[in-house]
């Protein structure tokens, strides 16, 4: 199972990539959402899916899935949720701005 | 001693102070004390039974980088010169520059180079010697470019800075080189490991790197060119830095490093190589010039590689004539330098081509250039210095001690030639020089004002240098046991000692005189024949055009470079960012065979999870190839929910909420974005972008499934899971795990996680409420 995880947060990287080298910004924060969609899967899959119960104490229970990576994840989480949130009213605030949101229309090489 | 070098040092903090008086008195005044009180410190050190004499001062002991102070004869002779020569400069400054002039600027920067030239002749600590020769680059880089308002200015300022700083640094890589082989920073116990630093496998690189440092300094071929275009600079400083001082830094680092450096043929050859080469280049070149300053620079040129030359030949009668011709060239070329500022401040041109004439306005001046040039020439004549000197170089060209191989012997023959050759330039340039100013037509329409005789501070100066020059032509002896034995002893590191005589008898040097003397009249009586070739040989073989190309080419090419890669597109930083990164990352997994596959550890194959991955794959593929925007922003959405369902079939139900919560605000977020954003434009169409972002794109994807196949393959130690599973209920007071995880065992992350959310709101609120522009009008 953790290979065919693998794959798909190889998938999910790839078109998350692909989207991150296109023109318009909205694109680019699709892409970033569709990469971190492929880093939580990742870590999620690093810290083995063996079966056991949810990691919630429960008198009886010997196996549990490791705990560890989903407290992680949560945390990327929530910070992705953050950083996307700023990226897309930052976009908003170019388009508004400028009355483009095509990044290959915003570079401004003279000042560089 | 020390106090000589910090004085002018202090000198310059109280310049700015004295300068605030300059409405009634010339700030020159003020300053005219400290460099005679210094040169009448020194003076007292002359005498026949002079012993050299060492002070140390901590500076960074910790790693040997001390202020350390040596003055042995070497240094001695040019201490006097550099305080001696300065007293006299400065004089000549307080006259020569107006006091309408940024005086305050011109005295520190003078005061700064003093300071500086003094420790580098007197320092026994490479690296003090160094810092103080990079201080001299800088203090004659704002020298040249005093008048800054001029573009010359800037261009020989800039020039000179790149060249001498150029071999500064390599003598910097040679200091460190020598102080790694020998573990002392000491020029003088560097001297009693002499036989250590020759054996040594890095002293071909020591060799080159301090050839490098003395070559530049002293514009040495085909470093040269620096010093024509440092004519710019204001005549009391060309007189000073450019004749009599800076440019013997060079001289004084070969004369220094000589008793350690000389022992091999490789040293030989090139110094006495390149040093006659400049010498005849040189001498040559000022035939060429116009400008009275540019004759002057060649011939000053010229006359450094004649005395690098003999520090090359290394016998005896070499570094005995070198030491005297420092003396005699410092002193005459002094002289000339100040005429030529006479001459330009009393007609307002220094071009030759429209002087002449002025023997019977300017009688002082040409009794003074008499003097000088004809010393200069080194016409035989018992009160001119320049004569001796010239007359024991040809001597030191005839014989050398000890010369074996082919090159060697090859050398031995040619190099009287040479000499002979640069000399008679030497002649007709000064010839050239002398009566292309003083004799011939009068021409009054040319000149800009009516000259006449200078004021007499402006000529006291030059008069007490040409005193120096007959004083020294007539009784050698008053300075050959005091001050040259002691110095030419300290290169030699043997007991040199020599008598001085105008008349040798009827020998070979004599007849090598005589011919320069022959050839030379006949050579500038016909020189307006020759001007054809002049204009050809070195108009087309020119060293300025090398260093412009360079220059140029450096700019154009790193300014090519930078546009290449800095196109201004996010789109390409990106990829160059992730491009490197698979190249990184797929020679690494290459060369360390890091890829494995284990299967034995797998977690089972479910069918509904096998659904709900193709369902994302499907999806996650689908946000490419939409062409609808909005379909893509929803497709993304069942990504995120597909997530979920995993995190669920994974066993983590607080993900699976978080997540579900987190991905329906997003969308939400997305959709209000897309509303204000403007209309869906054409995607990129070009296929080569298109090929490349795909290769891209599938190259990184399969560097990610990689490394989370083999890193799963390879487990090195336990997770440390098991301490939070066995202690969250004890230590923790809770059941759920990671809720623990979040708040007790790992608490700063959530702290900070919350810091993240907060400053990002903060952030969205300033964005949409903060407007600088017209638009918040």
């Amino acid at each position: 199972m953790e290979i065919i995880m693998s794959i798909l947060a190889g998938i999910l990287f790839a078109t998350g990539v692909y989207n991150l080298l296109q023109k318009q910004i909205l694109r680019i924060v699709i892409g970033t959402g569709l990469i971190s969609h492929g880093a939580h899967l990742f870590i999620l899959t690093m810290g083995k899916l063996k079966t056991g119960a949810p990691p919630i104490l429960e008198y009886g229970v010997k196996s549990y899935t490791d705990p560890l990576p989903q407290a992680l994840i949560l945390t990327s989480i929530v910070i992705s949720f953050g950083v996307t949130s700023l990226l897309l009213v930052l976009a908003y605030r170019t388009a508004k701005a400028n009355g483009t949101d095509n990044m290959e229309e915003l570079r401004g090489t003279e000042n560089e | 001693m020390i106090f000589t070098v910090f004085v002018p040092l202090l000198v310059t903090l109280m310049i700015p102070f004295v300068n605030r008086w300059k409405e009634r008195i010339h700030t020159g005044w003020f300053l005219l004390p400290i460099p005679l009180a210094i040169f009448i410190y020194f003076i007292q050190f002359v005498g026949k039974d002079f012993q050299p004499f060492y002070q140390s001062y901590s500076w960074v002991p910790s790693l040997q980088m001390n202020l350390d102070f040596y003055l042995d004869g070497f240094s001695l002779l040019f201490a006097l010169l550099i305080s001696g020569i300065g007293t006299l400069v400065l004089l000549y400054s307080i006259y020569y520059l107006h006091k309408s002039e940024n005086l305050g600027h011109f005295y520190i920067y003078l005061f700064l180079f003093m300071a500086a030239m003094l420790g580098v002749v007197l320092s026994d600590n490479v690296f003090a010697l160094y810092g103080f020769w990079e201080l001299t680059s800088f203090s004659s880089f704002l020298l040249i470019g005093y008048w800054h308002h001029r573009e010359r200015s800037r261009y020989g300022a800039q020039k000179s800075m790149l060249i001498t700083v150029f071999g500064g640094l390599s003598l910097l890589g040679g200091f460190v080189t020598l102080a790694t082989i020998t573990g002392t920073t000491s020029i003088q116990q560097m001297i009693e490991q002499k036989d250590l630093i020759i054996g040594h496998a890095y002293f071909p690189l020591i060799l080159i790197f301090v050839f490098l440092g003395a070559f530049t300094k002293s514009a040495q071929f085909p470093f040269h060119i620096w010093l024509p275009d440092a004519m710019e600079a204001p005549t009391p400083v060309s007189a000073y830095l450019h004749s009599a001082t800076m440019v013997k830094a060079g001289i004084f680092l070969i004369g220094k490093f000589a008793p350690i450096l000389s022992g091999v043929p490789s040293f030989f050859i090139v110094v006495s190589l390149i040093g006659i080469i400049t010498l005849c280049w040189g001498s040559f070149m000022a035939v060429r010039q116009v400008d009275l300053k540019g004759i002057l620079a060649y011939s000053t040129i010229s006359q450094l590689g004649m005395i690098m030359a003999m520090f090359g030949f290394g016998t005896k009668v070499a570094i005995f004539a070198a030491v005297f011709h420092i003396l005699n060239h410092a002193t005459f070329k002094g002289s000339l330098f100040m005429i030529a500022g006479i001459v330009d401040h009393e007609t307002g041109t220094r071009d030759i081509r429209k002087l002449g004439g002025l023997m019977t306005l300017m009688p002082i001046s040409t009794t003074l250039a008499v003097f000088g040039a004809f010393s200069m020439a080194g016409v035989p004549l018992p009160f001119l210095n320049g004569f001796y000197s010239k007359e024991m170089f040809f001597e030191a060209t005839l014989d050398f001690e000890g010369a074996t191989g082919q090159l060697m012997q090859l050398l031995q023959t040619a190099i009287p030639w040479l000499a002979v050759f640069g000399s008679i330039f030497t002649f007709v340039y000064s010839m050239y020089f002398f009566f292309g100013t003083f004799r011939g037509k009068y021409k009054e329409d040319e000149l800009e004002q009516k000259p006449h005789e200078a004021p007499w501070g402006m000529l006291i100066s030059p008069i007490i240098l040409v005193v120096g020059v007959i004083t020294i032509g007539l009784f050698p002896k008053l300075v050959n046991m005091p001050l040259l034995t002691h110095a030419a002893s300290t290169v030699a590191n043997t007991t040199i000692e020599k008598n001085i005589y105008f008349w040798h008898g009827f020998e070979l040097p004599l007849f090598m005189s005589i011919a320069v003397i022959v050839f030379g009249t006949v050579l500038y009586l016909t020189m307006k024949k020759w001007v054809p070739v002049y204009d050809v040989f070195p108009g087309r073989w020119n060293f300025n055009r090398v260093y412009d190309f360079i220059v140029d080419k450096l700019e154009e090419w790193s300014k090519a470079v930078t546009e290449f890669y800095m196109t201004g597109s996010v789109k390409h930083y990106v990829r160059n960012i992730l491009i490197a990164i698979l190249v990184v990352g797929f020679s690494v997994f290459w060369f360390t065979e890091g890829m494995t596959i284990k299967t034995d550890n797998l977690a089972e194959v479910t069918l509904p999870e096998i659904l709900v991955a193709v369902t994302m794959a499907l999806a996650a593929l689908a946000t490419i190839f939409t062409k609808s925007r909005i379909a893509a922003i929803l497709i993304l959405g069942v990504v995120g929910y597909g997530l979920s369902l995993l995190f669920v079939m994974y066993r983590a139900p607080d993900l699976a909420l978080t997540q579900l919560i987190v991905e329906t605000v997003t969308v939400a977020l997305f959709l209000l974005c897309f509303y204000h954003l403007p209309e869906l434009k054409k995607l990129d169409r070009d296929p080569v972008s298109r090929g490349l972002n795909g290769i891209v794109a599938i190259a990184f994807g399969a560097f990610m499934a990689l490394i989370g196949i083999s890193a799963h393959s390879s487990s090195w130690f336990e997770p440390i899971s098991g301490y939070f599973l066995e202690n969250a209920h004890d230590l923790g007071g809770g059941d759920n795990v990671v809720n623990v995880i979040l708040v007790d065992f790992r608490g700063i992350d959530t702290l900070m996680e919350i810091a993240v959310l907060g400053v990002a709101a903060l952030a969205i609120y300033s964005m949409i409420r903060l407007r600088r522009d017209k638009e918040a009008k």
